[in-house]
């Protein structure tokens, strides 16, 4: 990465490198739907078909048993996200925000960290959240009601969902600021942080704040977008006329695509932002070009918007698919490896639906806990006054 | 009010003026009858075009009046309220949708600092015609950032105009008010209450934009709320009933400027005041009222005003918000303390 020019799409004015069907002006001008492909600069290792290509400046050697996880991650996270869809369906859950498709740019991204790199998501990222070691069923009181995430942010270095569109991406900017400051980059031991965000945030100012301060501190912050290629109803075509990944270089820093449905090419683009951020070469941006295969959320119908060809067209791109043929053909795995995977599945699944189905209530006090640090006499006489309410009217009952 | 182009009553009167609807199929129709009143009026928001708005409160407008008067704007709060107010110096009447309450925040440096300040600041050069709608409220068992009520922070605020609807009659008359008013107004949306029927007249409108009204009559003490909570009192006034209590409801309607008279002669009548709100309290409209009323009505109160509201906290996990929000039992319990002073 020397020079800028090597940043990007060297001609700002080239054309967009596939084409659709038959896109519309529109699209045609946005240089994006009319990429279906991802376009010229889309970097690749495995093919929807499940071959293995090289690319010159990304490639990663991967052993048979890490490739055998990528894909265990994958089926283990469709089948929570399945569940957890389902048990939204049962009433189980108020809502529930489905990341089918996305597998491979989530467990690409996550498996790239290391334990001492820090993670900012927004509420879509279930598959960072198993690979920081979060059990999903940690992410069911967020849906159901409950809580707002149980998890320890700073032990598992992974901070809580943040539904706001944009907001963490300046906090996370001023973690990595932290790093950098406490002397925590310039080798390869240092540290680094990722942000997640979708494609409709590249639109919030929050993200854009985000770019420039990461860019004029340096700071160690590995921007990844999931273009998903939809913001709820509007197409990404109404948030840019850019390409996402080319934003990178009007703030001075590289700006990559990725296949976000390739889990080698995203582990390997992945691993190499962060090393960069390590050593002192942050911030960068990484485009995951992927798919929304579902609804926004279960509140959501799609078919007010979308038609089902490009649903179809990205069927036949499946993240898991492509790796189960590139097993198989290299004689990596067995029916019996698949066999374990979906007995795996299954237990997970089990576990999450007995867990979801008898989670209490949380109690009345917790309305009031935590709010400060230091407490507040106002408010603790206000809880106060509505606890001795409330057991009044139980007593009152029996 | 500043509306001399457009007489409604006749130029968007259906067969049948009388129907039967929700309070969101209300204020849809409101937004197209001031659409097709006037070119100016236009939409902006995120979703609001082909899906119709996350609650299809714009549904269909699109559609029928092209994608130049309904934009899906960027995902961004300050830029739809940023671009409305140069669309508004230019002469448009910008109706701006925040999807949730909770993403209102990233807007409201422009809205403070731009959208309320600006007809001061060029001595009255400029006018900011923009309408800000908000869904807001809890009740819905939704995730964070989705059931709060933040409508204090504009009440606060000079320069704006605060409403907030709570029937459909209201929503349909209240919403088109808002858009002919030269002021900017935040119109906040009962989202709990969306899907509650009402009769709507399209022919005769109901009175001015920035009037409470009173819903219910009572002697033994005043009721007064907005927005979601008028359904409360409303149903906490007809169980007292039962038990021989007989409760006054007042819809505020107008939060910014309050319109207190009403209130103000009730709480002479009745001596005693519950002001109910999910707001938290601390310096809220409840307070204000609270502080008004103490003031006009001194000598005519029987009880000390009290306040039903949310918690001084954030907006609690959905599984309790049961506790957090008003309901008819606090309501009533209020009401039991003020009778018993
Ligand atoms: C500030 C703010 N405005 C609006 C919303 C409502 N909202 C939730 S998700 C969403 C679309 C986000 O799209 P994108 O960034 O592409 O992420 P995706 O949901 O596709 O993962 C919107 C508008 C919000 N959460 N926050
Ligand atoms: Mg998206």
């Amino acid at each position: 990465m020397s020079s800028p020019e090597q940043w990007t799409h060297p001609e700002p004015d080239a054309a967009p490198a596939a084409t659709a069907a038959k896109p519309t002006a529109e699209q045609v001008i946005a240089g994006l739907r009319a990429t279906d492909e991802g376009g010229a600069d889309l970097v690749q290792l495995l093919t929807p078909e499940g071959e293995r290509v090289t690319h010159p400046d990304f490639d990663i050697d991967i052993t048979p048993e890490e490739l055998r996880g990528l894909y265990r991650d994958m089926v283990l996270i469709r089948r929570v996200d399945r569940e957890a869809n389902a048990l939204q369906r049962k009433g189980q859950l108020g809502i529930w925000v489905p990341l089918l498709g996305q597998e491979a740019a989530q467990i690409g991204a996550g498996r790239a960290m290391r334990e001492t790199d820090m993670a900012f998501p927004s509420y879509r990222e279930h598959g960072i959240a198993w690979t920081r070691g979060i059990n999903p069923t940690e992410l069911l009181g967020i849906f159901r009601g409950t809580d707002q995430g149980t998890w320890d942010p700073v032990e598992k270095r992974f901070h809580p969902y943040t539904i706001v569109i944009g907001n963490q991406v300046l906090n996370a900017a001023g973690y990595a600021m932290g790093q950098k400051f406490d002397g925590k980059v310039g080798d390869d031991e240092g540290e680094a942080t990722m942000c997640f965000f979708g494609d409709g945030a590249t639109s919030q100012g929050d993200v854009h704040e985000g770019f420039v301060w990461a860019a004029v501190y340096d700071a160690p912050l590995v921007f990844f977008c999931q273009n998903n290629q939809w913001a709820i109803s509007e197409p990404t075509e109404r948030q840019s006329r850019l390409p996402l990944y080319q934003r990178a270089r009007g703030y001075g820093f590289p700006g990559i695509r990725v296949d976000g449905n390739d889990v080698l090419a995203t582990l390997a683009v992945t691993k190499w932002a962060l090393d960069e951020c390590r050593h002192g070469n942050g911030p960068i941006l990484i485009e995951a070009f992927t798919y929304r295969m579902d609804a926004h959320t279960t509140s959501d119908d799609p078919t007010r918007y979308r038609l089902s060809d490009e649903l179809e067209m990205w069927k036949l791109k499946d993240p898991i698919e492509r790796v189960k043929v590139y097993l198989v053909r290299q004689q990596w795995a067995d029916s019996e490896f698949f066999e374990s995977v979906e007995a795996d599945a299954d237990k997970l699944g089990e576990e999450l639906r007995e867990f979801c189905t008898n989670m209490p209530d949380p109690p009345a006090e917790r309305i009031f806990s935590n709010v400060y640090a230091e407490g507040n006499p106002v408010l603790e006489a206000q809880r106060d006054e509505f606890l001795d309410y409330v057991s009044g009217f139980a007593g009152g009952e029996h | 009010m500043a509306a001399p182009t457009m007489d409604r009553s006749t130029a968007a009167a259906p067969a049948t003026p009388v129907q039967t609807l929700t309070i969101s199929k209300a204020l849809n129709m409101g937004l197209r009858a001031a659409m097709e009143a006037n070119p100016k009026v236009i939409m902006m928001g995120e979703d609001i075009g082909k899906l119709g708005g996350v609650f299809r409160i714009t549904d269909g407008l699109q559609k029928d009046f092209g994608e130049q008067r309904v934009l899906d704007t960027p995902l961004a709060e300050s830029g739809i309220i940023g671009t409305a107010v140069g669309l508004a110096i230019r002469g448009y009447r910008p109706v701006c949708e925040i999807q949730f309450d909770g993403f209102i925040f990233p807007g409201f440096d422009q809205i403070v600092s731009q959208v309320a300040k600006l007809h001061y600041r060029t001595q009255g050069k400029i006018k900011m015609p923009i309408v800000i709608r908000v869904p807001f409220g809890g009740g819905i068992g939704a995730v964070e950032h989705h059931s709060e009520s933040p409508e204090s922070y504009f009440a606060h605020t000079a320069g704006l105009k605060v409403v907030s609807c709570s029937n459909p009659a209201d929503a349909y008359w209240m919403i088109q008010q808002a858009i002919d008013c030269d002021d900017p107004v935040l119109f906040f949306e009962p989202k709990r209450r969306y899907y509650e029927k009402g009769e709507v007249d399209t022919t005769a409108q109901p009175g001015p934009l920035f009037q409470s009204r009173v819903l219910r009559s009572g002697t033994d003490a005043t009721l007064v709320a907005y927005g979601p909570m008028v359904r409360t009192a409303l149903d906490a006034a007809g169980a007292a009933a039962e038990d021989g209590t007989s409760l006054e409801v007042i819809d505020l309607r107008t939060l910014s400027p309050l319109d207190l008279a009403p209130v103000f002669e009730s709480v002479r009548r009745t001596g005693r005041l519950v002001v109910v709100s999910e707001a938290p309290s601390e310096s809220s409209i409840a307070s204000e009222i609270a502080a008004k009323v103490q003031q006009e009505c001194f000598y005519s109160l029987q009880a000390p005003v009290l306040r039903v509201t949310g918690f001084d906290t954030p907006y609690p996990p959905s599984k309790l918000e049961e506790e957090f929000l008003p309901d008819l039992d606090r309501v009533l319990h209020a009401v039991d303390r003020s009778l018993a002073w």
